[in-house]
């Protein structure tokens, strides 16, 4: 029965989306409040429906329900409990019931809060939310259903992807979802704010917060997919441009360019149709990332159906851009500026630098991932656009990226006197030449990563220097030295939260850099007993274990670590064999370090156990990754915080 | 619809921080650009509609990537003569492939672990080569990675008759660079490969290819 229930709620939650969709539109446009209502109450069923569709399939996976379809592909009877509930997002069709129930949470919510204060965007609002839903319900019942029944009932199931079976893949996709979905909320404020004719600066202020929290979680997201890859995949890399990983960082690109942009439109009523281009295109840009993302077309090999879910996808991309655009287009005369760019050297013209930059990275990621398509299409031709083409291009973006990081926020909006940027510039790019010069006498080469730390020496000094500006000031009026600091973060939450996040960033960017410059690694083959050496590790080979766990077989190498001739720990790299996998997984151990991670990789091995080959890895300043991580959550929760009344 | 274009909406929330070294900002609802009709109206009228057309191409290069297989990497093996094997069959007795010369062969690699297209297109195989057997095609099947009593239990699950075997060390499947199951090869009567598919096969593929090698040796 419970295939049937299932595919019940989902088919009647979409039947009220749509209802609720066309029920607030119409509302809004005759201005009956009765119809609001109605499509207020379908909203509050629709949440209800698709978390009980949720449930079941969380019921039907923990009892190894096999009759459902999606259960028995993406489970089997040896799948750990927790991961047999996080199964339920290991492919498309349970990430999409995910996707939907986080949307009618964000529904709900926006109900609770601005049903009477937002009274003109508010049902257009939720018409768009609710439209939206109905796309992805019918996702849930025609294409891609989860609830499908499979006769004949199999014994057992195929099993989750074993890649998967990770800490980091139980968060990673929530994460990733929760930033994805976000941006529906200034997506759809932006719609109201074009059905309505009301494309002022409102819709900016009321979602700047929605903006920031979904900004986050995409950030977040793309760490932990990160993280995941670094510790699961065992080619001692976080970031290879792979399309599936371009897919969600494409939205954050054109995300931080809308994030920034907006302070342009607020300051300066400026930018009105750029700012309505970017979160469209980071809207269309999310729904396309969920498609390439799950879809299997990019990921799990042989499960590939031609189906026609893509044609859903696409027609709903056609209708977000097309859409979108087209009422851009329509209401174009209420997007002038009411304000004019005044000169080069001003805040203005470095965010909009940001932006072109943000979007130009944008771009080239989005050619970079559609090239292989296109030569394919018109040429014939299969090729693939690898991590070379990626870095060519991006590396100088990013750069350039770091450097307007710290010109805009202190640079003077308007037209910047030379009194501004000699206050403001002068002893940071002291600070970063310094620190280059220095960096250089300390012996490194490499020109680039010599710039790259100058940069973020340079940007960091411009944001300790506004810091202790401001600190200075409020001391001289009087406080003392904590609760001076404490209240100019508190005050100033949204200026301070942002240097926060751009302190997270730069040290992220000198983890990328570090990792890239000065990483060494070496493989080789041991015989039992034997040790090799690299960059000061001495890492022996103690034999070999074999072992049978719940849903597969693994052999795990001994090895036994020292470092400048003290012992330092035993290391336990290891190969997994999944049944249903034709090849067997790797399971790397690795040392984790504020300077260097020491990584461990086994390869092939004799049976005997006499031999091992091993990939050893020094991976320099990794560590600093997850870290600004770290800082980058204490600003994005800072820069949320509720804003202060001002006297 | 509210007329006029409302902008003077509370905008003013920075932080006071923004305001540090800041010329005043224009007065609410500032008169620029409102009201006057600046000069390029007529360009404006239809240069806006550029906006959402030039998303059109991007959709129809998305649309031709959605009906394409990333993964349908072109084997090489294509056009070649088919690697020879001769298989040790689950009810005793031995295939080889140099006996099926003259004879359209569709070797087929499975496993049965490999949830839901082998289960999918076993139902295909077995009634093609029911149809097609005294027609001059073979169908072969070549279980690989499996244990006996899996694979045996599949056969009979799905009544199969036509000739399988197991690939002891995979060597068969090494030969013919296989990637994953199900895979299949269609071998013309000369004995080259001449489709690989990957994924399961559909009886629309399965006859397609099968007539069209028929049609080609007669």
């Amino acid at each position: 029965m419970t295939p049937e229930i299932g595919y019940a709620l989902t088919a009647v939650a979409l039947g009220l989306a749509l209802y609720g969709s066309a029920a607030a539109a119409v509302g809004a446009q005759r201005g009956r409040p009765a119809l609001i209502q109605s499509s207020q109450h379908a909203a509050l069923a629709i949440f209800v429906l698709i978390a009980a569709a949720m449930l079941l399939l969380v019921y039907a996976f923990l009892t190894f329900d096999f009759s459902v379809r999606y259960v028995a592909t993406n489970t089997n009877r040896g799948t750990p409990f927790y991961y047999r509930i996080t199964a339920l997002w290991g492919a498309l069709e349970g990430s999409i019931i995910l996707w939907s129930w986080m949307l009618s949470l964000f529904t709900l919510l926006i109900i609770l809060r601005y049903r009477s204060r937002q009274p003109e965007f508010y049902p257009w609002v939720l018409s768009v939310m609710l439209g939206i839903l109905a796309f992805f319900l019918l996702v849930m019942t025609v294409p891609a259903p989860p609830f499908q029944r499979l006769t004949p009932i199999p014994p057992d199931g195929r099993g989750l992807n074993p890649l998967l079976q990770d800490t980091g893949m139980i968060t990673h996709p929530v994460a990733l979802y929760l930033g994805f979905t976000g941006f529906t909320v200034p997506f759809a404020f932006a719609m109201a704010a074009l059905m309505t004719g009301k494309t002022g600066d409102e819709w900016i202020t009321v979602t700047r917060r929605w903006t920031i929290v979904a900004w986050y979680f995409l950030s977040l997201g793309l760490l932990i997919g990160g993280w995941w890859s670094y510790h699961v995949l065992g080619w001692g890399g976080y970031w290879a441009w792979d399309p599936v990983e371009n897919a969600a960082f494409m939205p954050w690109l054109t995300g931080t360019a809308f994030l920034h942009s907006v302070m342009i439109q607020e300051r300066r009523r400026i930018l009105k149709l750029w700012n309505l281009t970017l979160i469209i295109l980071t809207f269309g840009l999310t729904i396309f990332g969920t498609f390439l993302t799950r879809s299997g077309i990019l990921s799990s090999v042989h499960s590939f159906t031609q189906g026609t879910i893509g044609a859903f996808f696409l027609g709903f991309i056609a209708l977000v851009l097309l859409g979108g655009f087209g009422l851009v287009a329509a209401r174009g005369d209420r997007l002038k500026a009411q304000g004019e760019l005044d000169s080069v050297v001003s805040r203005e013209s470095a965010f909009l630098l940001n932006n072109l930059f943000l979007v130009a990275a944008a771009f080239t990621v989005f050619f970079g991932t559609v090239f292989p398509l296109l030569s394919e299409a018109i040429r014939g031709v299969k090729v693939s656009v690898g991590a070379p083409f990626f870095n060519l291009v991006n590396i100088p973006i990013f750069l350039a990226l770091i450097f307007l990081m710290g010109v805009g926020p202190l640079i003077a909006w308007r037209r910047a006197s030379r009194e501004n940027l000699r206050r403001n510039f002068l002893w940071p790019v002291v600070v970063g030449v310094a620190a280059a010069a220095f960096f250089r006498l300390l012996g490194v080469t490499h020109a680039l990563a010599l710039l790259c730390f100058g940069l973020v020496v340079f940007v960091t000094a411009t944001i300790v220097l506004d810091f202790y500006r401001a600190t200075r000031a409020r001391l001289r009026s009087g406080e003392r030295l904590l609760p001076a600091m404490g209240g100019l973060l508190v005050r100033q939450n949204r200026r301070y939260g942002g240097f926060v996040v751009h302190l997270g960033i730069l040290v992220i960017a000198l983890g990328v850099l570090g990792s890239n410059a000065w990483s060494v690694q070496s493989e080789t083959t041991l015989n039992r007993g034997e040790a090799f050496e690299i960059a000061g590790y001495r890492v022996r080979f103690d034999g070999l274990a074999a072992s049978e766990e719940s849903n597969h077989f693994k052999v795990t190498g001994t090895f036994t670590v020292a470092n400048n001739g003290q012992p330092l720990a035993v290391m336990y790299p290891a190969k997994k064999f999944y049944p249903q996998e034709q090849t067997p997984i790797a399971y790397v151990d690795y040392l984790m370090g504020l300077r260097e991670d020491l990584y461990l990789v086994l390869g092939d091995f004799a049976r005997d156990g006499s031999q091992a080959t091993i990939k050893v890895q020094v991976n320099r300043m990794v560590t600093l990754i997850w870290l600004g991580g770290l800082i980058l959550t204490l600003g994005a929760a800072l820069a949320i915080l509720p804003e202060r009344k001002k006297a | 619809m509210s007329a006029r274009p409302v902008s003077e909406g509370p905008a003013n929330v920075d932080s006071g921080a923004f305001e540090r070294g800041l010329s005043p900002r224009n007065p609410p609802g500032g008169g620029i650009g409102r009201g006057a009709k600046p000069p390029s109206e007529g360009i404006w009228r239809w240069g806006k509609w550029a906006i959402p057309l030039s998303v059109v191409p991007l959709l129809i290069l998305l649309a031709y990537g959605f009906r394409t297989d990333p993964r349908a990497i072109p084997s090489p093996l294509v056009g070649r003569p088919a690697a020879p094997f001769s298989l040790a069959l689950f009810d005793g007795g031995r295939l080889s492939l140099n006996d099926l010369k003259g004879k359209v062969v569709v070797v087929n690699f499975w496993a049965s672990w490999c949830y839901p297209a082998c289960y999918e297109e076993a139902p295909v195989l077995e009634g093609g080569w029911r149809r097609y057997k005294d027609r001059g095609v073979v169908v072969v099947g070549v279980d690989i990675q499996d244990t006996e009593e899996a694979a045996r239990k599949f056969m009979k699950q799905f009544s199969i008759s036509f000739p399988n075997g197991p690939d002891p060390g995979g060597k068969i499947s090494v030969d013919y660079g296989v990637y994953g199951v199900p895979e299949t090869f269609f071998i013309d009567r000369t004995g080259r490969i001449r489709k690989k598919h990957v994924g399961a096969v559909t009886e629309t593929l399965f006859t397609g290819e099968v007539e069209r090698l028929l049609k080609e040796g007669s």
